[in-house]
């Protein structure tokens, strides 16, 4: 016992705060760091192509377009860090942007009752998942797997895969449009949504909600003990992915129009945002804000290969092995931290030694 | 372990950072893609196909101009003594898909036709499966059909022309006249192929259109929906050639048609640079396509699109300079007719191609004028002025 005292890794809680640039150099160490300094890379690099998007104004568009996706990675980030996936949220984009596309149609005065059954869909479809999951115990992946068929069966169903008509303009203005201001002179309404989503969802990441979703993803069994009803947080995770993914919908049918495959493939993106942004798989670890980092990047990136010009049949290549390249990048420094330390391992006269040396550790008989 | 764990990082960054600069060369020899493929490269360009649809474009065509869907070039004809039947027949038909546009405007044409018909007694029924782009799906419909169906002709209009061709011999087997049209399948079995010029046609028109505007060196962003599919890809193929004949560059994208992806392409390609014309090779493509330059308050373009209202509606309220390529919609109804002229013992062309006239800005107000009430998504060469229910089932589309 007297063995453990002595010992220097044992860190005790240092009331006082470390200075800001180490706390700032410590944090850049981390996954969830590391994607800022990638992001500012890759912006560079993005206005390095093109000086003109180096204008306020003309970044700022750069930024609207990326806020859907970044929006859908704020509201995967919660189910991720409460240790499920939610793989419907591109489904439920297709869904929303059908609706809102047949059923404003050409009448502004259809928009708030639309807007209301879209959210309703929203909560239908976060419930769904998050009860399916904690109360029937269906894993995540399989649950919003189900969901996601059923919501694209349905797209499927009512425009036969064709593209269909524009709703309103007036309904549009959130995804197309923006505000003229003094000195920044454009500012997109989706880049306002884009920080309004992200403002409450710090919030929210703040608040017992939060730090009991990340306690509920790292150990279920604790946050239980701890008196917090775990399904219901996964099942608030659900809800919050579901109602981003339709607000992502509202931009996108701003943005772009109605089309059923809008949004397909957007829930992997999220995932990929969110781990590139060095939220852990499996739950309980991760920044909101990283994540959302972690989106920019990845829009970042397809929006530097369109300038570089890579051919559009080789693009998919170069961009899944980049995102390897992004994902070793913020990975490895995770691997590095969590592996015991050196120093603690009793160090080895040969080391070079190769597989036939018995390492200390696997001396014990294999296969019992 | 602290102060490793950030060089690891930084190294990594660094390490990232050449990964992006790796994919640079394209770009500084002359912008990527604009500089590799050419037409002649392009396994999809076939240069008989393409010298036969260039002639075809200015062929005489047989029979009424005022019913485009029943002309044909001259060539061999199907004597209809073997078919002909003396009571109502039943359709079979194995439908690709209806997943676009093009598609349900040509359905709904069909099932207005199909009710002529039914009326005058020729056509007892037509069964239909819809093989939602699967060419197993299809080749189960198909077999379904020969097996079971107790059909007395088959209507066909493949997914994929190499998949589907065991499927279409054995149906050739039954003796039963087999109607293929849109895309072709690789036997020459069937009774009659019904189409329309074709998309090296589409694509000769629709180059031509940016390329008589264009000087050498000036650039077209071309928007293509699929790689793979030979619809797409023989328009692309020829317009590519033209392209490259006129010294014009260009880069593609693969779009999906998904229109968030059309926007983003475009708006990158216009921060990148001045461009002249944009080629899409589905009028789906071509709204968000004029909406990108709006957005980012820049002059629209040469931006062409083909018989969809949306594009022509957008073409007419901005003043573009635009051009719609024409698939003509209405060898639906075609094909249909032409399996039940056969059973009235009317001979009908072996290879049945009908008309395929683009629409210029000369006739964009009268073709306006005669689909004003109609949606977006309907397709202007559909050929149903003259049938009963016009224009109440284009215009509430409702898909049968």
């Amino acid at each position: 016992m007297t063995g453990t005292v002595a010992e220097p890794a044992v860190t005790r809680y240092d009331p006082s705060r470390p200075p800001l640039a180490r706390r700032l150099a410590a944090g850049l160490a981390t996954p969830g760091g590391i994607v800022w300094v990638l992001l500012v890379a890759l912006l560079v690099a993005v206005v390095a192509y093109n000086p003109q998007l180096a204008a306020p104004d003309q970044f700022l568009r750069l930024i609207a377009r990326m806020a859907p996706v970044a929006i859908v990675a704020v509201g995967q980030y919660f189910v991720l860090v409460s240790g499920e996936f939610d793989l419907s949220m591109g489904a439920v984009i297709g869904v929303q942007v059908v609706l809102a596309g047949t059923l404003i149609g050409d009448d502004p005065s259809r928009i708030l009752p639309v807007v209301l059954l879209m959210v309703a869909v929203a909560v239908v479809v976060g419930l769904v998942n998050g009860l399916v999951t904690t109360l029937l115990r269906v894993p995540g992946f399989i649950t919003t797997l189900g969901t996601m068929l059923i919501l694209s069966g349905l797209t499927f169903y009512a425009t036969g895969g064709s593209a269909g008509q524009n709703p309103a303009e007036e309904f549009r203005v959130l995804g197309r449009s923006g505000l003229q201001l003094p000195i920044i002179g454009y500012l997109p309404w989706a880049v306002v949504v884009l920080v309004v989503v992200v403002v409450i969802a710090s919030w929210l990441v703040r608040r017992p909600f939060g730090r009991l979703l990340l306690l509920s993803g790292d150990n279920p069994r604790v946050a239980h003990l701890a008196g917090s009803s775990v399904w219901w947080l996964q099942t608030r995770a659900y809800l919050l992915s579901a109602l981003a993914a339709t607000v992502a919908a509202i931009l996108l049918v701003g943005y772009a129009g109605v089309h059923p495959s809008v949004g397909s493939g957007y829930e992997f993106t999220a995932i990929t945002a969110c781990v590139i942004g060095g939220v852990v798989l499996g739950g309980g670890r991760g920044w909101l804000l990283s994540a959302v980092a972690g989106a920019l990047v990845l829009e970042s990136l397809f929006t530097l290969l369109n300038f570089v010009g890579v051919a559009a049949t080789w693009r998919p290549t170069v961009q899944g092995a980049i995102i390897l390249v992004a994902m070793a990048v913020t990975v490895l420094t995770t691997f590095r931290r969590r592996r015991p330390p050196v120093r603690e391992v009793p160090p080895r006269s040969e080391p070079g030694a190769g597989e036939g040396a018995p390492a200390p550790a696997s001396q014990q008989p294999r296969g019992t | 372990m602290q102060r490793r764990t950030s060089r690891l990082a930084l190294v990594g960054a660094g390490v990232f950072a050449l990964a992006l600069t790796a994919c640079a060369p394209g770009a500084n020899a002359g912008g990527g893609s604009e500089s590799e493929p050419s037409a002649e490269a392009n396994p999809w360009f076939d240069q008989a196909q393409f010298d036969l649809e260039n002639e075809r474009r200015g062929a005489q065509f047989e029979g009424d101009p005022a019913k485009p869907y029943l002309q044909y070039l001259a060539g061999d004809m199907v004597a209809a003594a073997d078919y002909a039947l003396d009571r109502p027949g039943k359709v079979c038909f194995a439908n690709a898909s209806l997943s676009n546009t093009w598609r349900q405007t040509g359905w709904i044409t069909m099932n207005q036709q199909l009710q002529v018909l039914q009326e005058q007694g020729v056509v007892q029924q037509m069964e239909t499966r819809d093989a939602q782009d699967s060419d197993d799906t299809q080749v189960a419909d198909i077999d379904y059909f020969v097996n079971e169906g107790d059909c007395d002709g088959f209507i066909i209009s493949p997914y994929s022309p190499d998949a589907t061709t065991a499927a279409v011999e054995r149906a050739c087997e039954t003796g039963k006249p087999v109607i293929v049209f849109d895309r072709a399948v690789s036997t020459d079995c069937v009774t009659s192929f019904v189409h329309s010029i074709g998309g090296m046609a589409w694509g000769i028109d629709v180059g031509e259109f940016i390329a008589d505007q264009l000087e050498p060196g000036d650039k077209v962003v071309a928007l293509r929906t699929a790689a793979g599919v030979d619809v797409f890809e023989s328009r692309w193929a020829a317009s590519q050639k033209i392209f490259d004949d006129a010294g014009i560059e260009y880069v593609d994208y693969l779009t999906g048609a998904d229109p968030a992806e059309i926007k983003k392409a475009v708006t990158d390609e216009i921060a990148k640079g001045e461009i002249d014309a944009v080629w899409v090779d589905l009028g789906d493509q071509s709204v968000p396509a004029i909406e990108a330059f709006e957005d980012a308050g820049v002059d629209v373009p040469i931006v062409n699109g083909e018989d969809n209202m949306a594009y022509l509606r957008a073409w007419k309220e901005r003043d573009l300079n635009g051009f719609g390529g024409v698939y003509s919609n209405f060898q639906w109804r075609t094909a249909l007719l032409a399996l039940t002229q056969l059973w009235q013992g009317q001979d009908i062309p072996k290879d049945w191609v009908v008309p395929q006239t683009p629409i210029t800005s000369a006739e964009l107000d009268a073709v306006l004028r005669v689909n004003d009430e109609m949606p977006d998504v309907h397709s202007t060469s559909f050929g149903g002025e003259d049938l009963p229910g016009f224009p109440d089932a284009w215009r509430d589309r409702i898909i049968p």
